[in-house]
């Protein structure tokens, strides 16, 4: 089986996911406890004809199987209904928000990504002097330090203590502003939402690369890489970094995936307009169909991810063979 | 001069239980041309002592004491920038197991020519094919520069391990069992080419193994190590046939010949010694059939006889 049969391999087995979570969303909507059309209208006066009425509509009054084909019919056709809190589908609400989360995210990511490694590289070579106590215990504080507490601080501090960064939202309201003033506008309301979900993720690297790397450095290859004499830096960017980095590839592929999820608590607390807000907004009115949308966007981008990790892998570890297994 | 003159080495690991001595007090000396072997049960500190003509010293392992001097220089004292570039290119290491000694995410090719493009004012592809050229003197084809290790066989594993070790024409070579974990066959083919490169590239080499057929093959003379001290010296053929020191005897005994009469083998009773506190007086006298009062009282020195080196009580 050559390289073309393992991609296939691997989509089949994304595509069969990603339709059992479909099931799955369909059962969990079904099974939990209310009804989402009491839900709806909670007029008291709202008369059994016009409730049966939105039933209908809403295709929530046939039989369990009748519903589930619709549902899949739907489904299929890219049709993920119609959110009760804004009356507009589901599909446009989600589209309209991802980008906005991946920009933050991303953003995020891409400096995360390099500071991490570059000081849990540096502390794992380093371990044991002090140097690398104070990196690991600020790193593990960021880590464990919940976003919403860090973002809230971060918030008081440079927002309201020194008001230097905007309150809330991706772009001052009502400003009109265009073009490069816009854009200038739009990344001084990123500055700390992207620099609090940076904190947290620059934790999980240094973490990560630090362990990973204090591995490797005791790994066979490294004294022979030594013994010939090549000069350290070559030793820990040659020989041992780029083994350490293999894990480290696994937790950004995770991290992609649960990305366009949106960093729900940053979002929340800086009140940014991303994918992730609009799970909060979802929760708090109980707007099922909307729910049930996010939570596929959020299962497929893992399964995305996870696939295209495992693509990667086959490139950057010479050990897995594509194509085999 | 010899080419590597070892003086009073002492390597100490310093553990929170005390210092354990894992080199202590071992001189020797290796000619141009010469091959030496080390042997040892495990743990008797034969890698150690390898590990530190190249300096390697791990935590909270710590040189206490003596000289290596190479060509005159001492590796004890030499800087660190020094040290390196007389890694691999004056001084390299064959290691034990290849499977893990070798970089899993680098192909063969480049784990050789790194080595010749740091050393050495060659091209690439200079360099190139100096790592194919190395490739075939030990039997790898060519062809095969571009695998990764796992594609290898153990005994190719090693042979490449062989091929990065001796690409730099290094004038001393260590032979850290290169053996260990091979079968008979692979091992023989190995000990072969090993022996045929050093006639070919004039190699002084230290060989460092528990196995005696295997320093029988390769070596001119042997120094037998027990528990972090060197118990006798001598060349190949008399350590054979008439070892002197205890140690020594019991360790030959202790292996089957081919071709002499059956006979029960030999086998030492008890462990070797903690390093920490070991016995006063001899190190091996708790175990030695022939230990005498003086021997776990006072430490036997190094006394020669007849061009041979051995540290016992009863040979005066």
């Amino acid at each position: 089986m050559g390289f073309k049969g393992f991609i296939l391999k691997k989509a089949i087995a994304a595509i069969i996911t990603v339709v059992v979570i479909v099931c799955v969303n369909f059962v969990i909507f079904r099974i939990a406890p209310g009804d989402p059309i009491r839900m709806m209208f909670r007029d008291p006066r709202i008369s059994a004809e016009q409730l049966e009425e939105m039933r209908h509509k809403y295709h929530l009054d046939g039989s369990m199987g009748e519903q589930f084909v619709y549902y899949m019919k739907s489904m299929a056709q890219g049709d993920l209904g119609i959110s009760f809190g804004s009356k507009r589908p589901v599909l446009e609400l989600i589209i309209e928000r991802v980008p906005n989360t991946l920009m933050l995210v991303l953003t995020a990511l891409t400096c995360a990504i390099f500071i991490g490694i570059s000081l849990g590289a540096f502390a794992g070579w380093r371990s044991g002097t002090k140097i690398d106590t104070m990196i690991l215990s600020t790193a593990l504080a960021f880590y464990s330090i919940p976003t919403f507490a860090l973002g809230i601080l971060l918030l008081l501090l440079f927002a309201y203590v020194i008001p230097i960064f905007p309150l809330g939202g991706m772009v001052t309201p009502a400003a009109g502003l265009h073009g490069f003033a816009y854009l200038r506008d739009l990344l001084w309301h990123m500055c700390l939402p992207a620099f609090t979900v940076t904190l947290w993720y620059i934790g999980e690297y240094v973490l990560f690369t630090r362990s990973s790397m204090m591995d490797v450095l005791h790994q066979d290859f490294i004294l022979t890489a030594r013994a010939k004499g090549l000069k350290e830096s070559v030793v820990l960017r040659t020989h041992a970094l780029r083994n350490a980095l293999l894990p480290v590839v696994t937790i950004t592929g995770v991290n992609l995936g649960f990305a366009v999820a949106g960093v729900i608590e940053a979002e929340t607390v800086y009140s940014w307009p991303g994918a992730g807000m609009l799970v909060y907004d979802a929760v708090m009115k109980r707007d099922y169909p909307l729910l049930q949308g996010v939570f596929l966007l959020f299962a497929c981008s893992v399964v995305l991810a996870n696939f295209t990790i495992d693509l990667i892998y086959g490139y950057i570890d010479p050990r897995i063979k594509v194509g085999e297994g | 001069m010899a080419l590597l003159d070892v003086q009073n080495l002492k390597l100490y690991f310093f553990t929170r239980r005390g210092a354990a001595k894992a080199v202590d007090d071992v001189s020797f000396g290796i000619e141009k041309n010469e091959t030496m072997g080390l042997i040892g049960e495990s743990g008797c500190g034969k890698t150690t002592a390898a590990l530190t003509f190249m300096r390697f010293v791990k935590k909270p392992g710590k040189l206490v004491g003596g000289h290596v001097y190479f060509e005159g220089r001492d590796i004890a004292t030499a800087s660190e920038e020094e040290m390196r570039k007389l890694r691999g290119k004056e001084i390299s290491i064959v290691r034990q197991e290849a499977q893990n000694a070798l970089n899993p995410v680098l192909r063969i090719g480049k784990q050789i020519t790194e080595m010749i493009l740091e050393h050495e004012n060659v091209s690439n592809s200079e360099a190139m094919d100096r790592a194919k050229e190395q490739l075939n003197l030990v039997g790898i084809n060519e062809k095969r520069i571009n695998c990764y290790p796992h594609e290898f066989s153990g005994g190719m594993k090693q042979r490449a391990m062989v091929a990065i070790a001796t690409a730099c024409n290094p004038k001393f070579l260590i032979l850290d069992e290169p053996t260990t974990g091979l079968d008979v066959i692979v091992q023989r083919q190995l000990l072969m080419m090993i022996n045929d490169l050093r006639e070919k590239l004039h190699l002084t080499a230290i060989f460092i193994s528990h196995d005696l057929a295997v320093i029988a093959e390769t070596c001119d003379k042997v120094a037998v190590m027990y528990a972090g001290k060197i118990v006798e010296m001598s060349d190949v053929v008399t350590m054979y046939k008439d070892p002197l020191h205890p140690y020594s005897k019991a360790l030959i005994g202790a292996y089957p010949s081919l071709k002499g009469a059956k006979r029960k083998l030999y086998s030492i009773p008890g462990a070797p010694p903690g390093l920490i506190n070991p016995p006063e007086g001899c190190r091996f006298a708790p175990r030695c059939e022939y230990a005498m009062d003086i021997c776990t009282k006072e430490e036997p020195l190094m006394v020669e006889k007849e061009g041979r080196k051995v540290a016992c009580h009863l040979i005066k």
